[in-house]
């Protein structure tokens, strides 16, 4: 345990040098600007790119059909929720982008390539969750696969995962410290630099572990809300809530 | 003579080594009320489901207003004359009773719009489609319903608004499959009597039911299928009143 936590002067000294000299204060800011950038532009790669792969193996699972397709969204998949996303980043980093410039965008693409993996489990298990009478009941009307599928099961669906989605969302929020490694200066990096002038951890690290813990906590009531919006039309106790997602791969990184 | 509606030629189906459909042939015209009966398992439903292609046929035709559909390119034409009503009823959730009854028929009406090029709003066809769904639901009583969620009906309720539903796409056929199997006894009679509304006006329809009672006084003609076969066919009276098939005469005094 670090000896001076009780002595007041010292206290305020250290908080001075986290904090106010140098403006040091802004580079946290600063970082969680980049990780808020990075997470967001994730998020869109991930569940753009996750619904249409969990979407394929859902289509080939129930028609057989496309199963070439399947089969490649399934390679992609197993591929990239079995290596850690470190090594992704650094395969990103320095092999495939390693033309891009920008870090910000290298690991927007990493992370939101990755996270699409996940969300792409999260929507094919959505996907069987809806019951398979609604399929039947689109098409009996006239309606197109496609049509049935956007207009009827994918909204159905996507109430069942929210709960799962935002597990990744999270998950994927805090998985981005790990920018740092190939210098993207994410808010998980700053505690680093900071210490590397002063010395000390202790406020540096307190203060970033808070800014994560705000932005998950904004996270988690953006769900509730949503949740209770769509909650609405549901006074059946049949729904079926897909939990999950990345819980079984805490240790990605 | 008058071409039969829907006919299908020694239609047959199989799930891997099951052969559930053993060369179904039969005719049916408009305005017939055919209603189907059987011990489980005999292919009723997989026979309904062949009818509209929710099902694949292994071998065999089905003519449909003349065409054969089997091999049609233009499906969806087909099921939008052909209204389903299931036995779990398979509203969806998600949506309101009046978007329920209307989803299609929008989207039905956006197609021909954008196919012929019309020149009428969105909003136009979904008011249009929003009156008709009402004057629909106002038939069964349901009218004040029309902004609630599935979740909130009665399973009586929740069937006569999937047929609301079917009726919307203004089919040439009804199909039927188990429509009251699901519901309380209580709620039983409601879709039975909407049922036989539908009937009276001269709907051309197919119920797979076991309600003999139904059979017996709303049916043209009873198909009893036993072993994906049609085992038996005739007026109810026959059927009901002077069976000669002895697999129909064992199921007859199990179900009645
Ligand atoms: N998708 C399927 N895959 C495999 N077997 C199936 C499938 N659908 C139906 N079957 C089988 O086909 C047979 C006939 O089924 P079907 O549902 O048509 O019977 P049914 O006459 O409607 O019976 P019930 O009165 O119980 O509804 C059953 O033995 C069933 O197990
Ligand atoms: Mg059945």
């Amino acid at each position: 345990m670090d000896i001076n936590l009780l002595n007041a002067k010292t206290l305020t000294e250290r908080l001075r040098s986290a904090f106010v000299v140098e403006n040091r204060w802004l580079l946290y800011f600063q970082g969680l600007g980049n990780t808020l950038l990075m997470s967001l532009f994730a998020v869109c790669i991930g569940v753009a790119l996750g619904v249409i792969l969990g979407a394929i193996i859902y289509t080939e699972k129930k028609t057989g059909k496309a199963k070439i397709l399947a089969a490649i969204c399934k390679v992609y998949v197993t591929v990239i929720r079995g290596t850690p996303v470190v090594l992704q980043l650094f395969i990103m980093y320095f092999i495939v982008l390693v033309s891009v410039k920008n870090g910000i965008v290298v690991g927007s693409v990493t992370f939101g390539l990755n996270s699409a993996a996940y969300v792409a489990e999260v929507a094919r298990a959505g996907l069987e969750s809806v019951d398979e009478g609604q399929m039947e009941a689109g098409r009996s009307l006239g309606l197109s696969y496609s049509k049935t599928m956007f207009k009827i099961i994918l909204p159905q669906a996507f109430r069942n995962i929210i709960p799962a989605l935002f597990n990744e969302f999270i998950a994927l929020v805090k998985e981005t410290s790990v920018a740092g490694y190939v210098g993207i200066l994410d808010l998980g990096k700053v505690p680093g630099l900071i210490q590397s002038r002063t010395f000390d951890y202790l406020f540096p690290l307190l203060f970033a572990s808070l800014l994560y813990l705000v932005v998950v906590y904004l996270l988690t009531i953006i769900e509730k809300f949503i949740e209770k919006q769509l909650s609405k039309s549901d006074r059946d106790g049949g729904k079926k809530i897909i939990t999950g997602g990345r819980k079984k791969c805490k240790n990605r990184s | 003579m008058q071409e039969p509606l829907l006919k299908t030629v020694e239609l047959k189906k199989t799930f891997g080594d099951t052969c559930v459909l053993n060369g179904i042939s039969t005719e049916i015209y408009e305005g017939e009320k055919v209603v189907v009966i059987g011990p489980s398992g005999s292919g009723k439903s997989t026979f309904l489901r062949c009818l509209n292609l929710l099902e694949t046929p292994t071998d065999g035709a089905i003519y449909f207003g003349g065409e054969e559909l089997t091999h049609s390119t233009d499906l969806e034409e087909h099921r939008k004359k052909m209204g389903m009503v299931f036995q779990h009823f398979n509203l969806f959730p998600h949506l309101t009773v009046l978007k329920n009854v209307t989803l299609a028929a929008v989207e039905a009406r956006l197609q021909e719009r954008k196919k012929r090029k019309l020149k009428i709003s969105k909003k136009q066809i979904v008011a249009e489609e929003n009156e008709r769904a009402m004057k629909l639901l106002a038939r069964i009583g349901l009218e004040d319903k029309a902004d609630a969620y599935p979740s909130t009906l009665s399973g009586g309720q929740k069937q006569r608004i999937a047929i609301v539903r079917a009726l919307a796409m203004n089919p040439k056929v009804m199909l039927f499959d188990e429509p009251t199997s699901a519901l309380d006894p209580e709620m039983v009679g409601e879709v039975l009597s909407l049922m036989k509304e539908l009937a009276d006006e001269g709907m051309t329809m197919i119920v797979v039911t076991h309600e003999m009672r139904f059979a017996r006084e709303v049916a043209t003609r009873v198909l009893f299928m036993d072993g994906g076969k049609i085992a038996a066919e005739g007026p109810p009276e026959e059927i009901f009143g002077a069976p000669k098939d002895e697999r129909l005469k064992a199921f007859l005094s199990k179900v009645l």
